[in-house]
């Protein structure tokens, strides 16, 4: 067989029993200190041997950081997209190593056209995997709001009406929901170091001391009432999601969603590239940089919640929850929380 | 082995895999996101490069690709001579890092594969 070699991006050497060819080092990522290799050798590596090193980078990842225990129930957060197509198809193999059960929670957002073929991908890979699966809609949890809806009510406010704002906060809510719905222990999400190097770069950018602060680590240990999460997938590279996708043929679902081009994150994702060419190790250490970071408490102001946001949309001023308007949100008094029966403070969570 | 400079190559070249998104041809045109709209829809080509004096290599192909092959947008594809930053280019299932890049000087029956990672996940 001839043997195919893929250039391993992160800061580790795995040796390719296919061949000892020596072809491609990259610069070790500055501060970071390289996690134990099973060999020293050459970071060049074959289709399955990539597949096999990727499995047990994650595996190392979750066992390490105790991020799953035996026992733990884990809802999946299933998009459809490469990166949770991947921490699904992962963490399905290597479940009984772990000796976990895995739940596929997947979210409809109510985007006309664009849900709809995304879910239909998430209903494959859980016939595929033979894994339930669990779909929750905003429509039905936040009082009829769909985010078709919530982008023409904020439609007014021309390129930054920040679409993508509202949806991850309610994203986060509602997954918390669907995994309480299927019995979850644990959340994982598939959030990529290149997703997390964006969020920094862009609270960085925007000043958002809140979500900075929570950006460290590999995930929340559920503090006020919220399931733990974590993010299996974090120190793994984009590109090496999509060659893991490509080599396990699996089937995602890879269109952009009909929001994102006005998101602020692509101008983050744009700058990232250009770093990145400039120096390799810029993504990891972002990623690094970020769980570094030490805020004075004074510094570290609650993040809006999903609450926050709904009130300020109920109320036709969904500006107020965001951005400056945190401020207006705190003149005009506590949000009303829309939904009394959690107990804890939803935004109070430490977000992704 | 370097082919003969007159003659010309055959090969294809592929945005995506039919094995990872298959439903795709499925979706409506507008909906097609991604690399593949660049390439009017259709994910794998074959082609036949027309002999020339200078052997052929990933930087020709892009050009010839820029020509003959993208229907809209070129920018989202090519930027300078290469590709968009956040396209992984295979050559024949392997990284295209790992052969040189622009450099690689192409063979007959070669398969290059483009995919995106720029969608959302």
């Amino acid at each position: 067989m001839v043997p195919l070699f893929f250039q391993v991006l992160k800061p580790r050497l795995w040796t390719c029993p296919e061949s000892s060819i020596s072809l491609i080092h990259r610069p070790l990522p500055a501060k970071r200190a390289p996690p134990p290799p099973p060999a020293l050798g050459p970071r060049a590596v074959c289709g399955a041997c990539f597949c096999a090193a990727f499995e047990a980078e994650v595996l190392h990842t979750v066992v390490a950081g105790r991020l799953l225990p035996p026992g733990a129930v884990v809802a999946v957060g299933a998009s459809g997209g490469k990166d949770s197509t991947v921490l699904a198809h992962v963490l399905q193999v290597l479940a009984p190593r772990l000796g976990i059960s895995l739940r596929l929670v997947a979210v409809d957002e109510g985007i006309g056209g664009y849900r709809d073929a995304a879910l239909a991908a998430v209903r494959r890979q859980a016939a595929r995997w033979e894994l339930p699966l669990t779909v929750v809609a905003y429509a039905d949890l936040f009082g009829g709001w769909t985010m078709d809806a919530v982008a023409r009510s904020t439609a007014g406010s021309g390129r930054s009406r920040a679409c993508c704002t509202f949806c991850g906060v309610l994203r986060r809510r509602a997954l918390e929901e669907g995994a309480r719905l299927v019995g979850a222990t644990h959340i994982v999400t598939g959030h990529n170091a290149d997703d997390m190097a964006e969020t920094v770069l862009m609270n960085f950018l925007r000043g958002d001391a809140a979500r900075l602060a929570r950006g460290g680590g590999l995930g929340s240990p559920g503090e006020g009432g919220a399931l733990p999460r974590c993010r299996p997938l974090q120190l793994a590279s984009q590109k090496e999601v999509v060659l893991y996708a490509h080599f396990r043929r699996l089937d995602y679902f890879s269109e952009e969603c009909v929001y994102a081009p006005e998101a602020f994150r692509g101008h983050a994702r744009h700058l990232l590239k250009l770093l990145e060419a400039a120096r390799p190790s810029a993504v990891l250490d972002l990623v690094h940089s970020a769980e570094r970071l030490a805020l004075a408490p004074a510094a570290r102001p609650p993040a809006p919640g999903a609450c926050a946001l709904l009130d300020g949309l109920n109320r036709g001023r969904p500006r107020l929850a965001i951005g400056k308007g945190r401020r207006g949100l705190d003149e005009a008094g506590p949000p009303r929380d829309g939904e009394p029966e959690r107990a804890p403070a939803p935004e109070a969570v430490p977000a992704f | 082995a370097t082919p003969p400079a007159s003659r010309s190559l055959r090969g294809s070249v592929s945005l995506g895999d039919e094995a990872v998104c298959p439903g795709i041809e499925a979706h409506d045109r507008a909906w097609r996101g991604g690399a593949e709209l660049l390439f009017d829809g259709v994910k794998k080509h074959q082609v036949t490069l027309p002999g020339q004096e200078e052997p052929w290599d990933i930087r020709n192909l892009l050009v010839w690709i820029k020509k003959n092959l993208l229907k809209e947008r070129p920018e989202l594809f090519i930027q300078g001579d290469s590709v968009r930053p956040g396209i992984l280019v295979l050559i024949n299932d392997a990284d295209w890092e790992l052969l040189g890049e622009l450099d690689y000087q192409l063979q007959d029956q070669d398969s290059i594969l483009f995919i995106s990672t720029l969608h959302g996940g």
